[in-house]
């Protein structure tokens, strides 16, 4: 009973999407404000009948109703109740469902919002999002409802795929999802725009914290899921520059760049077209990232089960909103004047390298992903592009930008001096000699590049500091330096764990012990322990530094019930910055058992930067709010210099 | 510069996104292998000659056209699969396959050790060190198995370690190349 309810309210929240994308469209259209001012009821219905339609096949999943398809399908009567729960968004139908979910929430967030710019653009913003939202949910409905039901139902379910099994997977989709919808906000904010013809200040002001909020969100699901590879996948590595990763990281390149056009656009009225432009690929590729995932377009580890009508039919919408976007864009974008000038030594020249070199690495890693593909289809051959080819174009590209970004917050708008740059970056200089100088010695790190690392992110990590030391700091500009700060914490964890590593490859019986550096690593058992739908061997390594015991490690190689799969589970140990890490493997069948060991020195800093960078744009949405006087904030506000205003 | 240009580049992005649409369409259900055969497969190898290591002859490209198909297992100390599939080699040596070896990213010293402990099916055994044939053979790792007909051209690619339910179709592959 409790899913056809689910799925009548699909329907209903699908009709609700309905009336939010022609009513305000057409009232705006005919000038009829009756029909106009549906869109904030519609915008809210719509958000309470998807929560209740995700609500019903949570409680499905929960009480492991095999009678409805999806369930069957992908969860397990043994499976823990977290599981069970993120089991909801763990398959195609679920997922697409929390998608909805997750753009309706934000249709009820702009619904709610103060409307800074007007009803009349708030209601063209949310018939945008109500069109938008109609194509997904039609896709739902009439593709992969979510609410099939199995007649006769089975007594077992089939699982869910193990390696998906783990905390990480509870909060990384969910994160990616509504950093990716977030944008959605932007992308409507851009149609709208350019419809209503209102880009300007004070529409990059309103639609700037949207911008950030999602940014934000997309930083943290990125972070999570590279972690979560890092220690579930046992490869030792945390980006592997698979399609499914690029997928995200496209989106979060172009919102990055969007985050600092839209500075230019509200301080000083430049650049419109290009934020425009930035506004909509930001979603748009957010919407091609979950098509290439959902349709097995390209190789990947992550891809999900593959059909190639729901691959037609989630292109042929990408193709209506994106299409239609760049139509608009091509239409009107020629109306909106380029804006004003400015010198070449400025904040905006600053911004706009930046924007470059943002846009080449998207440009790079765009290339990179679907260039196989192309070339498959021109000349039949297949390659695959891997992890070279995206180090060596993009790792230049970044170190320019670490230089830059440590220079650009001191520089002033429209024109700037010069004279006290030096002054101002002496400290970033100076850190920076002072770690290049240590990395070769005592650390004795050779090549040029890791040489490069470590200067750069003590360059940006100083110039950061500096600018969090300030006096007068407002929430904005410490969100900035607090971003900033997470890329050199990143830079710098990624430099030194791949440094300084070290790893050993062995064959190993109980008993053996095998050294590297001050580290040694003792085999002290293998065992078979069991968990709720598992059963491993596991192996126990004592690991000792300088002859003192500092960490017992655990690797699994797990056997998983429903379905029948083998996974291995690192065993890990680790303190604040770096981290031991472990894989059990295969016995030689003489007694040995293969163990791969490393020492990720500042490993952890990699994600200790990305949340950095996620709470610096939280942070951010202050605006010019003081950082240290939450006192004087009611007064702020009264005065309204808040509005979401950030500097850059 | 006339005054059509910015506009004819205003559109250039929706062109960019049609040709996109395009190429995908034209992929879409188009079944993905995720693994990547080599590209050289049905090609002669290219030029080589390496020197000598663990004690056995040294292996040019000469000696893959001698008019009796081979198999070539490119192989590595470091490499547990290659230690796992010794036997196999031995098997398929038994059975009348002549084996040559490539060592690669290696040292001497390590060849030597390995093949003690897990025995020699190879009849040369040629030495890279800095792994370039991985390249000339399109392999994309270690342990890969080539068939090489009597000409010297590679007929088939054996991906991954050989295991024993593997030993029969690579003999067939052997007597395919004749």
């Amino acid at each position: 009973m409790i899913p056809e309810l689910g799925h009548l309210t699909l329907w209903l929240a699908a009709a609700a999407a309905l009336l939010q994308a022609f009513a305000p469209g057409i009232g705006l259209w005919r000038n009829d404000e009756s029909l106009q001012r549906l869109a904030v009821p519609a915008a809210t219905a719509q958000a309470l009948f998807t929560l209740f339609a995700f609500g019903a096949l949570t409680w499905a999943f929960m009480v492991s109703d095999f009678s409805v398809k999806l369930v069957a399908s992908n969860s397990h009567s043994m499976k823990p109740d977290m599981y069970r729960f993120t089991g909801v968004w763990a398959n195609h139908e679920g997922s697409l469902l929390l998608w909805v979910l997750v753009m309706a929430l934000a249709g009820l967030a702009v619904a709610l919002a103060p409307a800074n710019l007007g009803a009349r653009f708030r209601d063209r913003v949310l018939s945008i999002q109500g069109l938008v939202a109609l194509g997904f949910f039609a896709f739902l409905l009439l593709a992969s409802n979510p609410f099939e039901r199995l007649s006769p139902a089975p007594t077992e379910g089939q699982g869910l795929n193990p390696l998906l099994q783990d905390p990480g997977l509870a909060f990384h989709p969910p994160l990616l999802y509504a950093g990716y919808v977030g944008l959605s906000v932007a992308f409507a904010y851009a149609v709208a725009g350019m419809l209503e013809n209102a880009i300007g200040p004070a529409w990059a002001r309103a639609a700037r914290p949207w911008v950030l909020g999602a940014w934000a969100l997309l930083t943290l699901g990125i972070a999570l899921g590279s972690y979560w590879a890092y220690y579930e996948l046992g490869w030792g590595g945390w980006w592997f520059w698979d399609p499914v990763e690029n997928a995200a990281l496209m989106p979060w390149l172009a919102a990055t760049a969007l985050l600092h056009s839209l500075v230019v656009v509200m301080k000083r009225d430049a650049l419109r077209a290009w934020t425009l432009l930035l506004a909509v690929a930001a979603f748009s590729l957010s919407m091609m990232g979950t098509f290439i995932v959902r349709s097995g377009l390209l190789t990947s580890v992550h891809a999900f089960a593959v059909d190639p009508t729901r691959g037609l039919f989630l292109m042929v919408l990408m193709a209506l909103y994106i299409g239609g976007a760049l139509t608009i864009y091509a239409l009107a974008a020629g109306r909106v004047a380029e804006g004003r000038q400015f010198n070449l030594v400025s904040r905006e020249t600053a911004l706009v390298a930046n924007n470059l070199l943002i846009s080449a690495m998207l440009g790079v890693v765009f290339v990179g992903t679907l260039y196989p593909m192309a070339l498959e289809a021109a000349s039949g051959t297949q390659i695959s592009v891997g992890p070279p080819y995206f180090n060596r174009t993009t790792m230049p590209m970044l170190l320019a930008m670490a230089v830059l970004m440590g220079i650009a917050p001191f520089l002033g708008w429209k024109r700037s001096g010069t004279g006290h740059l030096a002054a101002r970056l002496l400290p970033a200089g100076v850190a920076a000699a002072v770690f290049v100088v240590a990395a070769v010695w005592p650390f004795g790190v050779r090549g040029v590049g890791w040489l490069l690392g470590f200067g750069a992110a003590a360059w940006l990590g100083a110039a950061s500091l500096s600018i969090l030391a300030r006096r007068g700091l407002t929430l904005g500009i410490a969100g900035m330096g607090l971003a900033h700060l997470g890329v050199a914490v990143s830079i710098l964890g990624a430099t030194a764990s791949g440094a300084l590593q070290r790893e050993v490859l062995v064959a190993l019986r109980v008993g053996d012990a095998v050294e590297m550096g001050p580290w040694r690593a003792e085999l002290m058992d293998i065992r078979p322990v069991a968990g709720p739908n598992w059963t491993a061997i596991e192996a126990s390594l004592e690991v000792k530094r300088n002859g003192r015991v500092v960490a017992m490690l655990h690797p699994q190689s797990r056997m998983f019930v429903a379905p029948a799969q083998e996974t291995t589970e690192s065993g890990r140990a680790g303190w604040w910055t770096g981290e031991l890490y472990s894989v059990l493997g295969k016995p030689d069948g003489e007694g040995r058992w293969q163990i791969h060991l490393w020492v990720k020195p500042m490993v952890r800093l990699i994600w200790w930067g990305g949340l950095l960078m996620a709470f610096g744009g939280l942070l951010a949405l202050g605006g010019k709010l003081r950082a240290f006087a939450p006192g004087k904030w009611r007064r702020q506000l009264k005065r309204g210099a808040v509005a979401p205003a950030v500097p850059a | 510069m006339n005054r059509w240009t910015p506009r004819l580049l205003l559109l250039l992005p929706l062109v960019l996104f049609a040709g996109l649409v395009i190429l995908m369409a034209g992929n879409l259900g188009k079944p993905q292998e995720a693994v990547i055969r080599s590209h050289m497969v049905g090609k002669p190898v290219p030029d080589f000659a390496l020197e000598a290591v663990g004690g056995a002859r040294g292996l040019a490209n000469s000696d893959l056209a001698t008019g009796k198909p081979v198999l070539v297992n490119v192989f590595a100390s470091w490499c547990l699969p290659c230690a796992v599939e010794a036997p196999q080699l031995q098997a398929l040596k038994d059975k009348g396959a002549v084996i040559h070896g490539i060592a690669i990213r290696d040292t001497p010293e390590k060849v030597e050790a390995f093949l003690g402990r897990h025995g020699n099916p190879f009849d040369r055994i040629g030495n890279d060190p800095s792994g370039r044939m991985l390249i000339a053979f399109g392999a994309s790792g270690v342990p890969e198995t080539y068939v090489i007909d009597g000409q010297g051209v590679i007929r088939h690619q054996h991906l991954g370690e050989i295991r024993p339910e593997h030993v029969p179709g690579l003999l067939a592959e052997l007597e395919k190349a004749k």
